[in-house]
């Protein structure tokens, strides 16, 4: 009797892929032990960077749904950490798993009332949202109102004994997250609702009338990717030990430059932000003194990428070569017959 | 055929990696009416609007009176006399009907239609001129989409399917005014899947098959059996 | 009482928002392009009537003279060299190209003016003002603005409807194509109809430099006041679109009268309030 066809999704290129990643993943986790704490500063920037934009990248660039408005999230998520904190008591590393459930509770009725617009529409409609987030966020005395607010010394030092423990635990807190904001973008890529994503991606219509439920889709891609963000959010500040309406809802650092990454790294393909973020780290340590000049040009290289090679610099590889890190392609294998 | 109007040479058409038109040949002189026939899918379409412009062909595949005109695009061989009554008619949805006539006169081209003109020979668009484009039937928006291609004032008007979802009276119809339409010496190619009524209007006939230019003669000289033969492709 | 002044204020300030919303409407209108860049132009408009009232000593008003014709062969270029490569089905490029540019004109602003905030001396005219009855004052300029704002709106209304040129552009809106087979270029007319929005934007820059303070940072806030009303008063629709300013400018006054800290999370307020009840907007004319 002959075996039944199936779906592989590995490919050599994905099987060094994930070589290194493991590779990557054994050393980053221990770089508290190699690394300085600039280092580790810095590190925990990137994964910031990183995940945000995966996550931008698995709401626009798979599910179609553009947001310029994504700091509502991550300034959520910082606020939320701090309230939790210093109004609840909780522990600050519990209060990142529950900033996420926030952020999905909220991103229903918010998601609800976005989705009543289209398109560009939609897009502004995020930013309006944002921008009532931080307006709240600067009426609420208790944390800080307009001009923001510190993480209280006591809370600070309540999460480890010694200062450089402190920095592990936040280091570690921030890496596991990233790791597994990518498995689950994999893993959610490959199962059957990532098939779903991927037509969508490719095509709305066709997609809609093979019977995927698109809207249902989108929708909760929206609400996943916001608790993802708020989680990210969550973490940056702690990080920060500062929070501010301006800072937490900053257009700028949490939504410019996310979409620059990701449209320069390549829109649509898991390993866009990854690069994304290496190029704009790069330009950042060399160029950053520039101010604005550095993101006027951040502005042009973006327009660029847009119009000369719009899938990014991933995409350009990944077209020229076929190669994909994550073993995310499906191929039909044929079986081998055998007599029974 | 010395000094044709429009002469098409070796045509190939691309949808991507999809080739639509194998080397197709035409020619067609000034004043004559000219029949295009085919199954679905056989490249009428796409023979009408890479000659319109619509599709951007190599230079000298398409002559306009020996003009190459094959990279033009649509806006400029509008203003050399072709225009293109569409698959579908496709009038301007947020145009009334007169405004849809007169947009198609944009260009000022000189010639003998007018917008008086056209309410003569569709008397019924006069009736609706202010109404939006969307009230008319189908047999009226075909009217109003052919007087709005003759408002350029062309020299070779090219008719797209214009029988197509229309009633068998309404179709007579607009074939009884072909005569007034062409009496100033304008040239035409109609596109038809509709065979009979194509014949009886065209001096020559084309038949296209996946492309190609399978047939091609006066309706007196070619049998019904060979024209079957042709769209069909047995 | 002290209602009646705002509500008052915040039917002249809606005008100005109008006039934000109108170019917004009109670009969307023409060409399904909704332009990010859009508050940072008015802005651009503000500080190059700056130039342009040291380079030739024109008082505020009159220095539109120039501003408006360099706004609006800014506006055509910019469709014909940029925004014409990213039109077409996809989504993201006209969105990422116009979000780029407004990052561009942002920080160009910032390097060549600086983030003082500065303002356009108007003169007299700034602070004359008409009296009606005790509590309410009416400021001749914000009554010009506001008439000026109208009238716009009007001839906006009055092209689009009863001439050559808005007929080319409804068609063009309406098909691509087909437009192209009447013999309209499409490129060009997508470049005149940028051009005319420009020009709105420099009308409205130049406004809002003499009304208040303005430095480069402040542009995001007029594209959302300008897109928040065109959402209020209903896609399509040019007088919608002066309505849904005027709604959104008497919400805004009436949250400052409460708490001048109020005044615009009382529009947004405003805004997702219209659009969780009646998301086509308050006077529709498509339905897309």
């Amino acid at each position: 009797m002959s075996a039944a066809f199936r779906v592989a999704h590995a490919t050599r290129s994905s099987q060094v892929g994930l070589a290194l990643a493991s590779l990557a993943v054994v050393v980053l986790a221990l770089a508290p032990y190699w690394g300085g704490r600039e280092h580790l500063r810095l590190l925990a920037e990137i994964y910031a960077y990183v995940a945000l934009a995966s996550l931008w990248n698995l709401l626009a660039g798979y599910a179609g749904l553009v947001s310029v408005g994504q700091q509502a999230y991550v300034g959520l998520g910082g606020y939320a950490l701090f309230a939790l904190a210093m109004l609840a008591g909780v522990h600050p590393l519990a209060a990142v798993p529950l900033a996420g459930a926030l952020g999905a509770v909220l991103a229903v009725p918010v998601g609800a009332l976005l989705f009543r617009l289209r398109g560009h529409y939609f897009a502004i409609g995020t930013w309006v949202m944002a921008e009532v987030f931080r307006l709240i966020a600067s009426q609420v005395s208790v944390l800080g109102g307009g001009s923001g607010i510190s993480l209280p010394a006591g809370i600070v030092t309540s999460m480890a004994a010694s200062r450089q423990m402190r920095e592990f635990l936040v280091y570690w807190a921030v890496f596991a997250l990233v790791v597994t904001v990518l498995v689950a973008i994999v893993l959610l890529l490959r199962s059957r609702y990532g098939l779903a994503l991927t037509a969508i991606r490719d095509n709305e219509i066709a997609a809609r009338s093979s019977g995927v439920d698109v809207g249902r889709i989108k929708f909760a891609v929206y609400v996943a990717t916001a608790s993802g963000t708020a989680m990210v959010g969550a973490l940056i500040f702690l990080q920060k030990i500062r929070i501010s309406p301006d800072t937490a809802f900053s257009v700028n650092d949490w939504t410019a430059f996310v979409i620059f990454i990701t449209v320069i790294g390549g829109i649509g393909r898991v390993e866009g932000p990854i690069i994304g973020t290496a190029v704009f780290f790069l330009l950042r340590q060399t160029l950053a003194d520039l101010g604005s000049l550095y993101l006027m040009m951040l502005g042009a290289v973006a327009i660029a990428v847009m119009l000369k090679a719009p899938k990014g610099i991933w995409g350009l590889i990944a077209d020229r070569f076929g190669w994909q890190l994550f073993p995310l392609e499906r191929r039909l294998v044929k079986p081998t017959t055998r007599d029974a | 055929m010395p000094d044709p109007l429009l002469a098409v040479e070796g045509l190939d058409a691309h949808y991507g990696d999809f080739q639509a038109l194998f080397g197709v040949s035409l020619k067609i002189a000034r004043g004559e009416v000219v029949a295009v026939v085919g199954a679905n899918g056989a490249g009428k379409s796409t023979l009408l609007q890479s000659i319109a412009g619509l599709m951007r062909q190599a230079p000298g595949a398409i002559l306009l009176d020996g003009e190459a005109i094959g990279r033009l695009p649509a806006h400029a061989v509008v203003a050399r006399g072709i225009a293109l009554v569409p698959e579908g008619r496709k009038l301007f949805p947020s145009l009334t009907v007169e405004e849809n006539l007169l947009i198609g006169g944009q260009l000022g081209r000189p010639g003998p239609w007018s917008l008086t003109r056209i309410y003569e020979l569709f008397p019924m668009l006069a009736e609706r001129r202010n109404s939006s484009s969307t009230t008319l039937s189908g047999g009226q928006q075909q009217m109003c989409a052919i007087g709005r291609a003759l408002m350029s004032n062309p020299r070779l008007l090219l008719c797209d399917e214009i029988s197509l979802g229309l009633a068998p009276i309404v179709i007579r119809d607009i074939y009884a005014r072909l005569p007034a339409i062409v009496a100033d010496g304008l040239a035409l190619i109609i596109v038809e899947q509709d065979i009979m009524q194509a014949l009886a209007a065209a001096a020559r006939v084309y038949c296209l098959q996946e492309g190609r230019v399978v047939l091609e003669g006066t309706p007196a000289t070619l049998t019904r059996e060979a024209v079957a033969a042709a769209y069909f492709g047995v | 009482m002290v209602y009646l002044n705002a509500l008052i204020q915040g039917v002249l300030l809606g005008g100005l928002y109008a006039l934000f919303a109108a170019g917004l409407s009109l670009i969307f209108g023409v060409m399904r392009l909704v332009n990010i860049a859009h508050g940072d132009l008015i802005v651009l408009a503000a500080y190059v009537a700056v130039l342009v009232m040291q380079a030739l000593g024109l008082p505020a008003l009159p220095s539109l003279i120039v501003v408006v014709p360099v706004m609006a062969a800014l506006g055509y270029l910019l469709q014909r060299l940029l925004f014409n490569r990213t039109l077409g089905a996809d989504l993201l490029p006209p969105l990422l190209v116009t979000f780029g540019l407004s990052v561009i004109i942002q920080n160009g602003l910032l390097e060549a003016f600086t983030a003082d905030s500065r303002r356009l001396q108007a003169g007299a005219l700034e602070v004359a003002s008409i009296r009606l009855g005790e509590a309410v004052s009416l400021g001749i300029l914000p009554l010009l603005q506001f008439a000026t704002s109208v009238a716009l709106i009007a001839a906006l209304q009055l092209l689009f409807y009863r001439t050559a040129w808005g007929r080319a552009f409804r068609a063009t809106s309406d098909d691509r194509a087909v437009a192209e087979l009447m013999g309209l270029d499409v490129r060009h007319i997508f470049g005149l109809a940028m051009a005319l929005s420009l020009a709105v934007v420099a009308v409205a820059g130049v406004f809002i430099a003499i009304r208040t303070n303005f430095d480069p940072a402040i542009g995001p806030a007029r594209l959302i006041f300008g897109f928040e009303a065109v959402i209020i008063g209903g896609l399509g629709s040019l007088w919608g679109t002066l309505a849904g300013g005027i709604i959104l400018g008497v919400a805004q006054a009436i949250g400052a009268e409460l708490d001048p800290g109020w005044q615009v999370l009382a529009g947004h307020i405003a805004f997702l309030a219209i659009l969780a009840v009646r998301p086509q907007g308050l006077f529709p004319k498509v339905l897309s």
